[in-house]
């Protein structure tokens, strides 16, 4: 899962000038320039090549860049991939990822256009997003399937229409898919992103969806306008009794080891592995929302 | 690479900038016309990019309309590559590394 949050990944349209220049200045943790849906397939080369030179001349700080491109068995993909790793973009997102081949496709690429461009071997990281039934049965061997893999994602849109069902307030119908891609990213040991909320009018719902998603565990959302960083970043943000549990554990551990003692407890109680990583996640998200 | 028909990129939206591509008979080298509210302040900056980028490209001789509507450099590069490569009915792109 490595140190990085990715709380919030907003979807930037890849083919909007004003969009593209102004992504820096929204306090999300990754930026994701997208090639693929929100792009006319007459525009695909005036996109590519927007977010290519933005890429090149514009400075998004310290945010993770990523880029959602085309299908990578198809010619739009490839050069996608070939232009993006030439601009060194952090990590490609991979859509519509069905098995295990779709994300070998998509490295073999990415390694081809690493030797071209001499970039360090294994340096441009993949996220997949799964958006199908059969994506969601096959996430855990897809999670597995390469070394670059930080993430993998829902997409909602396109895997509801699969199910032959749509989206619900209570995200019912998204229970299975859920579920099945956290234990997938958990035990490959990645990244799990939950699918976007496309209702921009309705605030109470996308917060209980956030509250939702962050109660099964996942580590972030993609999403579609600045609006929705903040409610993010605030239900992620641990709270003050929280962060002090979690120092007060970190302290006792730091105790522990001058002492040279096995054993750590605090206030009668023993600590042992997954305490201590939960209180190091506490103290991760505290320090990402300033809070500590 | 010869323009071979008209083909234009880019838009007339805030912060973007229309690029319309001709062909040029004989050897005018690459003719710029530019419509910029920024034009007396930045007019010779921006065909300078459009410029360059043509040269890089590999297109010698052509007729380029610019509308702009405060496009970044990096903006025009994008808008000005993607209409000449049309033009071109090419998609041989140079990619470079960062």
């Amino acid at each position: 899962m490595g140190d990085r949050l990715r709380r919030t990944m907003m979807f930037v349209p890849g083919n909007n000038p004003g969009m593209v220049k102004d992504a820096y200045i929204y306090k999300c943790d990754s930026i994701m320039f997208d090639l693929e849906d929100s792009v006319l397939l007459s525009e695909k080369d005036a996109a590519r090549y927007l977010v290519y030179n933005s890429l090149r001349a514009i400075d998004y700080g310290d945010k993770e860049l990523v880029v959602r491109i085309n299908n990578p068995r198809t010619e739009c993909g490839i050069m996608d991939i070939k232009a993006m790793v030439a601009s060194k973009i952090d990590v490609i997102r991979l859509p519509k990822t069905e098995n295990v081949d779709d994300v070998l496709i998509c490295e073999k690429e990415i390694e081809k256009a690493e030797i071209e461009f001499e970039i360090e071997q294994g340096s441009t990281k993949m996220m997949a997003a799964i958006e199908s039934a059969e994506g969601v049965l096959n996430a855990r061997d897809i999670a597995k399937a390469s070394k670059r893999l930080i993430a993998i994602a829902l997409g909602a849109e396109d895997y509801v229409t699969d199910l032959k069902t749509t989206r619900y307030a209570d995200g019912v119908e998204l229970m299975f898919a859920r579920s099945m891609l956290l234990h997938a990213a958990r035990s490959a040991k990645i990244d799990a992103l939950d699918t976007v909320y496309s209702n921009l009018n309705d605030e109470e719902g996308f917060r209980n969806e956030v509250l939702l998603i962050k109660k099964l565990g996942f580590d972030g959302k993609s999403i579609i306008n600045p609006r929705q960083i903040e409610p993010i970043v605030e239900i992620f943000t641990p709270s003050r009794k929280e962060i002090d549990k979690a120092l007060e554990i970190m302290d006792a551990i730091e105790e522990a080891k001058i002492k040279k003692s096995g054993v750590v407890s605090l206030n009668g109680k023993m600590i042992d592995m997954p305490i201590v990583l939960r209180a190091q996640r506490t103290i991760q998200l505290a320090k990402a929302a300033r809070v500590l | 690479m010869i323009v071979k028909k008209v083909a234009t990129a880019g838009t007339l939206e805030s912060s973007d900038i229309l690029i319309t591509v001709e062909k040029e008979e004989g050897d005018n080298g690459i003719r710029i016309h530019l419509e910029s509210p920024v034009k007396k302040q930045f007019g010779d900056q921006i065909k300078q990019v459009i410029r360059d980028t043509a040269e890089f490209v590999g297109v010698k001789n052509a007729k380029i309309t610019a509308i702009d509507k405060g496009a970044l450099d990096c903006v025009i590069k994008a808008r000005t590559s993607t209409a000449l490569y049309r033009a071109c009915d090419s998609t041989s792109y140079i990619w470079e590394k960062k």
